[in-house]
């Protein structure tokens, strides 16, 4: 180091330059492969289509049966694309809030939770709406993620990420019983809504994608706004204090935002884990910690990676087709494992 | 502990021997309790159903006679279910303790840390895909539940073996696992309604004495090798060094333990399907009602027994709908493991 030339700049100015050039590019990167994961899912399906038939059915001219099953995928292709997006982006910030490397709603039991409260909802008080699945998928996320968090910081060392991924695992297990004792007796109740037990995005419309659109587009300002203070959080929270940041409110800011994008993507999808988890450590990965690049980035790699999962699902499976739950499961669960051989994450 | 220690040799002896003796005395009538539980439970179940046969013709049955009116209900109805209920119970209570001792944390029972799941894998592959029973599927849910932990081990393995970190990969792996049995479930468009039920959370719905035979002969062999084997269970609590000097063999009561309970949870998961908490909830129950200092794995047995035909008997009868047993030990267990969490982490203990 002391031999280092006093003409050349320091190396940190150097890698960050570099770096920022480099994020760039990836973010072009990235946006050009949720465009082409959307041509793939629009392209692929169950049912082998022409690609004259896709554009055909695209541009309106054609009728028949490949042209509707061409159109059928486009509000799926839309959805998919929300919904990992929302997904990603909240698995990244609640990785940031808890400063917990194994931070994703669906480990920590909170799509379970809005689906247990849906469920409930549907079989005990009678809710039929889409709107009002989308309330109680809300409400049952935020009371989740508020338990698994108060059970996860119990006791010494505060919420560390082994009691937090234990608690929010116990709570997944124990919610997803009591769906199954819920939805058991109403065979009726499950045939249609299997994907609350599994999550896929197979039922999509445009209604529904309306419906949470909104819930989606707040949730993301909230998350987006709070990037600025996660950074801060990450330096721990005395050191953020002491930068001027309000800390809770900071911490608060960015949960409820993840609270209603994973919420509102249960609400249309069902429980889908491991987005959230696999997501952020890609995205960190090629553009580094600052989360002003890792939430955006998180959110397209997201969409990415769940609407990919979705055509992997229709075509293996053909002429059935796989819930993408299912498929971000089989991905996401060997992430979870190599995370969890970490020492640090044990050890924190 | 001073006073103790100052009081005379024969004294503390004495004082020793007679703590010995009464809990000795303790496991005993837990043990007897539970055997008598087990016994009531499975006559109790073997009595209620759409008709009532009364006791006497229920033993008359049992012992092998032609009774009018009960023979078919109770020797090929009950009977078979009863008899898995059982068997089941003692082969996930049994391993699920073996798993929990060892490994000293309550949340490494085999359903937790993903071996039931593995079982299950290939028992739904075995079923589904490749229409074979018998033997050769409680085989390949053996090979599959013993390479699950073996690769749960391996994975967990860095520098020692962290209790903590092997729950955290078993997990991991019970989710990918689980995943694999629900797109088999889809794929062979099997997702009708029992089979899913019995995969996902376990169910007795599908006894009968062709099935009950390879869990009996596993349970009654590898049962007796278990309880014997494991008298050195509860040195090996006090860690492998304190265990080596009071003469165990450390590995190999280790590797033999851990295989046997492999082997007793997949045989009974290819036969029921992993019934949902059944293994987690047995040997925490029956370590606070034995006491400290004794070996767990015959009172842990006797307890999932016990569990899964209570569970059993409330999820058919309790309700307007008939409810699986998987479904109601699930409704049990998890609130459990959520307090069990609670617990733990208040007494800051490192699980």
């Amino acid at each position: 180091m002391t031999t280092q030339s006093p003409t050349r700049p320091p190396a940190p100015a150097r890698e960050r330059a570099v770096s920022r050039r480099r994020r760039w590019v990836w973010l072009a990167a990235a946006l050009a492969l949720v465009a082409v994961a959307a041509v793939v899912s629009v392209a692929f399906g169950t049912r082998v289509v022409s690609l004259g038939d896709v554009v055909g059915a695209l541009v309106g001219k054609d009728e028949g049966i490949a042209a509707a099953a061409v159109r059928a995928r486009v509000p799926r292709t839309v959805l998919a694309l929300l919904v990992g997006a929302a997904l990603g982006l909240a698995g990244a910030v609640m990785q940031g809030v808890t400063r917990n490397p194994l931070g994703d709603p669906g480990i920590l039991g909170i799509t379970m939770g809005a689906s247990l409260a849906v469920v409930s909802g549907i079989a005990f008080l009678g809710i039929t709406t889409l709107p009002q699945y989308v309330w109680f998928a809300l409400v049952g996320a935020a009371l989740t993620s508020v338990f698994v968090y108060l059970v996860g910081s119990i006791g010494r060392g505060g919420p560390t990420p082994l009691k937090l991924a234990l608690a929010g695992a116990a709570t997944t297990a124990a919610f997803s019983s009591l769906v199954s004792a819920i939805l058991l007796p109403r065979i009726d109740v499950m045939n249609v809504f299997r994907f609350w037990q599994i999550g896929g995005v197979g039922g999509a419309t445009w209604e529904a994608i309306g419906i949470v659109l909104p819930f989606l587009v707040v949730g993301t300002a909230l998350t987006l706004a709070s990037a600025r203070g996660l950074d801060a959080l990450a330096l721990g929270d005395d050191l953020a204090t002491g930068l001027g940041v309000h800390v809770t409110r900071a911490r608060v800011l960015a949960a409820v935002g993840a609270v209603l994008l994973a919420g509102a993507a249960t609400a249309v999808a069902g429980p889908i884990a491991f987005v959230g988890l696999v997501v952020p450590h890609a995205a960190r990965l090629v553009v580094g910690v600052d989360h002003r690049w890792v939430l955006p980035f998180s959110a397209l790699t997201g969409a990415v990676l769940l609407t990919l999962a979705d055509v992997i699902g229709r075509v293996v499976a053909r002429p059935g087709e796989i819930e993408v739950g299912i498929v971000t499961a089989l991905i996401g669960a060997p992430v979870f494992v190599a995370l969890a051989r970490r020492r640090r994450v044990v050890q924190l | 502990m001073t006073a103790t220690v100052a009081r005379p040799a024969t004294t503390a002896h004495a004082a020793l021997a007679a703590s010995r003796r009464a809990r000795r005395r303790r496991r005993a009538l837990v043990t007897g309790g539970l055997l008598a539980l087990v016994v009531a439970l499975a006559l109790v179940a073997l009595m209620v159903g759409e008709t009532f046969v009364p006791l006497g013709d229920v033993v008359r049955v049992a012992l092998g006679q032609t009774v009018p009116g009960a023979s078919f209900t109770v020797g090929e109805l009950r009977l078979p279910r009863t008899a898995t209920a059982v068997l089941a119970g003692l082969a996930f209570g049994a391993g699920g303790v073996t798993f929990q001792t060892m490994l000293r944390n309550p949340l490494a029972s085999p359903d937790i840390i993903g071996i039931s799941s593995g079982a299950s894998v290939a028992a739904v592959f075995g079923i589904l895909v490749l229409g074979v029973s018998g033997p050769t599927l409680s085989a390949m849910a053996v090979g599959l539940g013993l390479a699950t932990a073996l690769l749960i081990y391996l994975l967990a393995y860095r520098d020692g073996l962290l209790g903590a970190r092997l729950v955290l990969v078993g997990i991991g792996a019970g989710a990918f696992l689980h995943a694999m049995v629900q797109w088999m479930l889809l794929r062979a468009s099997a997702w009708d309604l029992p089979a899913a039920i019995r995969w996902l959370t376990g169910s007795l719905n599908d006894s009968s004495w062709e099935q009950v035979r390879p869990l009996a002969i596993a349970v009654l062999l590898v049962g007796p090798v278990m309880v014997l084997a494991s008298r050195p269970l509860a040195v090996l609590q006090l860690g492998d060094d304190a265990a080596t000097g009071l003469g165990v063999r450390v590995e190999r009561t280790r590797l033999l333990l851990l295989v046997g309970a492999v082997v007793l949870v997949s045989f009974a998961t290819a036969t029921t399907g992993p019934i949902a908490f059944l293994a987690f909830l047995a040997g925490p129950i029956a370590a606070r009602l034995v006491g400290p200092g004794a070996t767990l794995v015959l009172p842990a047995g006797l307890v999932g027994a016990a569990l899964t035909l209570a569970a059993d008997l409330v999820g058919q009868h309790a309700f307007d709908t008939r409810f699986p047993v998987g479904v109601v030990t699930g409704a049990i267990g998890a609130p459990y493991l959520v307090y069990l969490l609670i617990r733990s982490n208040r007494a800051g203990g490192s699980l």
